[in-house]
């Protein structure tokens, strides 16, 4: 079943157009990675799905029902949470209030702060602390369980391996199937290909605000999702990124 | 014996200027907005208990049960239809949309209740005080005073440091654009917090009422006590207001103390010159949170 729907999407910031008629479909229960290059769209593509930046053009079906009118914060309670890039935990939040906030506007469902410290063990010692006093590792689980509390159905989880130590981002992604197993689709952005193809289902590449490729990453040929990762010639890309 | 007996004043009138600084301090923790008509709704809530005492014929402390909600109700029906509109990171259409609410505020209650000074009466209990000792003596409204402010505060301080709603409003000041990923609706968080500031801030303006006399033009006085409250204890801090007012009520009074023993200054002086000493030494305040 197609849980999201997305057709013809642009979007962007002012004068400048960050995404030029995107299409891409997500079903339910899949782990979709997309991937690209520095300024290729993959953030904004999160945040315009999580109604941080408004749809210029095009729709989104989440569950048949087009969201590109609805706000933000009522996104939350019809299943769609985003992990940010950079965190963005509150700092003036200890940590088990980080959690709990994440379930302001919760659906019912298996994730509460048990569950979720059962996935991230490393942050059960932590709970009252301040949550600005975290590791970038801490601060990452902390951030994907805050929007698991909300029960998602598609959880958006925006370059969870940024700026952390490799041991952290391989700890972190193996919490993923977890993730998956709780009912949540997840849809990912990362720059780093090997992480993304690892525990993807299918992969998305985005070039320059378009869709230059999608696949199954077992039949995309490494060479080809690189040429789509630089905007080189098919067949060009014999070295990858990531 | 008479320096010890102002600084007691000073304590006194610090639970008024508290109480002033409250809503000022919420509003500007939660929403980072600055509300140049504070001080007049001070005194739109003292005319509106003016007009709830006469017609109902009830003490001014009862006054309080109708004057509140009817002012709660106004700030968040102004948030939500007028100062959200106001909200980014500019501050200045929120500065300028205030200074004209202000300025509405005085025409309209000088067009109702005319440019005669009123005052609220609730009978003996405002000239008796508990004598401590041959020198000092505590009025009884002054004392109700710092109490309310105290309970205002602390009760505040539980909100947001132990309700969902205090997360919220944590969580919405740190971040909006994040605490909407929430599911939190910081529009409407913005209308709850500006009623309750509408709702402190009339209190503190019966109190005034009773306290003293009272004019239609008199609320940019009141806002700049508030401010001086305010940036003295920490904008955004609840218990920073506390001490903020607290200082400001000693600086006058002790001010004032010194104008007697040796003809010099003021209180309101020493008052404004301990306000430019902490901006210009601490400009977050004494308990302020560190600019981010």
């Amino acid at each position: 079943m197609t849980l999201l729907e997305v057709r013809g999407l642009d979007a962007g910031y002012g004068d400048f157009q960050a995404l030029f008629g995107i299409d891409v479909d997500v079903s339910e229960g899949e782990t979709l990675a997309m991937i690209g290059a520095n300024g290729a769209g993959k953030t904004t593509f999160l945040r315009v799905l999580a109604g941080q930046v408004p749809t210029r053009a095009g729709s989104i079906l989440f569950d048949g029902t087009d969201i590109a009118g609805v706000k933000a914060h009522r996104r939350v309670g019809l299943g769609i949470a985003l992990v940010p890039e950079g965190r963005m935990l509150f700092g003036s939040l200890t940590v088990r209030e980080n959690l709990i906030i994440g379930a302001h506007a919760a659906r019912p469902g298996r994730w509460n702060l048990d569950s979720v410290l059962d996935v991230f063990p490393l942050i059960r010692p932590l709970m009252d602390r301040p949550s600005h006093v975290l590791s970038g590792g801490e601060q990452q689980a902390v951030a994907i369980g805050r929007a698991l509390m909300s029960n998602p159905r598609l959880i958006l989880l925006d370059e969870v391996s940024l700026g952390l130590a490799p041991v952290v981002v391989k700890s972190l992604y193996e919490a993923l199937p977890a993730l998956s197993e709780g009912g949540a689709t997840v849809l990912l952005v990362e720059q780093d290909i090997g992480q993304a193809l690892a525990v993807a289902s299918r992969v998305v590449c985005l070039l320059e605000g378009r869709v230059s490729l999608e696949g199954r990453p077992g039949e995309l040929a490494r060479s080809d999702i690189t040429a789509a990762y630089f905007g080189l010639p098919a067949g060009a890309g014999s070295e990858g990124p990531g | 014996m008479e320096w010890l007996n102002a600084v007691v004043q000073g304590i006194m009138l610090g639970g008024l200027f508290a109480l002033f600084a409250t809503g000022l301090s919420l509003a500007f923790g939660v929403m980072r907005f600055v509300n140049l008509a504070h001080g007049d709704l001070a005194i739109l809530g003292a005319f509106v208990a003016v007009s709830v005492t006469s017609a109902l014929g009830l003490n001014p402390f009862v006054s309080l049960v109708v004057v509140v909600p009817v002012m709660l109700a106004a700030g968040y029906a102004l948030q939500l239809g007028a100062f959200n509109f106001t909200i980014s990171a500019d501050p200045l259409p929120s500065i300028l949309v205030t200074f004209g609410l202000g300025v509405v505020i005085q025409n309209v209650l000088l067009e109702t209740y005319s440019a005669d000074s009123r005052g609220l009466d609730v009978g003996s209990i405002e000239i008796e005080s508990i004598r401590i000792n041959d020198a000092i003596a505590v009025g009884w409204i002054p004392l109700i005073t710092l109490v309310v402010a105290v309970a205002v505060l602390g009760t505040l301080q539980l909100i947001l440091s132990r309700t969902a709603l205090g997360r919220a409003f944590r969580a919405v000041s740190d971040d909006p654009a994040t605490a909407r990923l929430m599911g939190i609706n910081d529009r409407n968080l913005y209308a709850v917090a500006m009623g309750i500031a509408f709702a402190t801030v009339a209190i503190a303006g019966v109190f005034l009422g009773i306290r003293q006399s009272f004019g239609p033009l008199d609320g940019p006085a009141q806002l700049l006590y508030a401010f001086e409250a305010v940036v003295i204890g920490g904008l955004g801090s609840v218990w920073g207001t506390l001490v903020g007012g607290l200082l400001l009520g000693v600086a006058h009074t002790v001010g004032g103390q010194f104008e007697v023993a040796y003809g010099l200054g003021s209180g309101p002086l020493v008052g404004h010159l301990m306000f430019l000493v902490v901006l210009a030494t601490k400009p977050t305040g004494l308990l302020g949170r560190r600019a981010e």
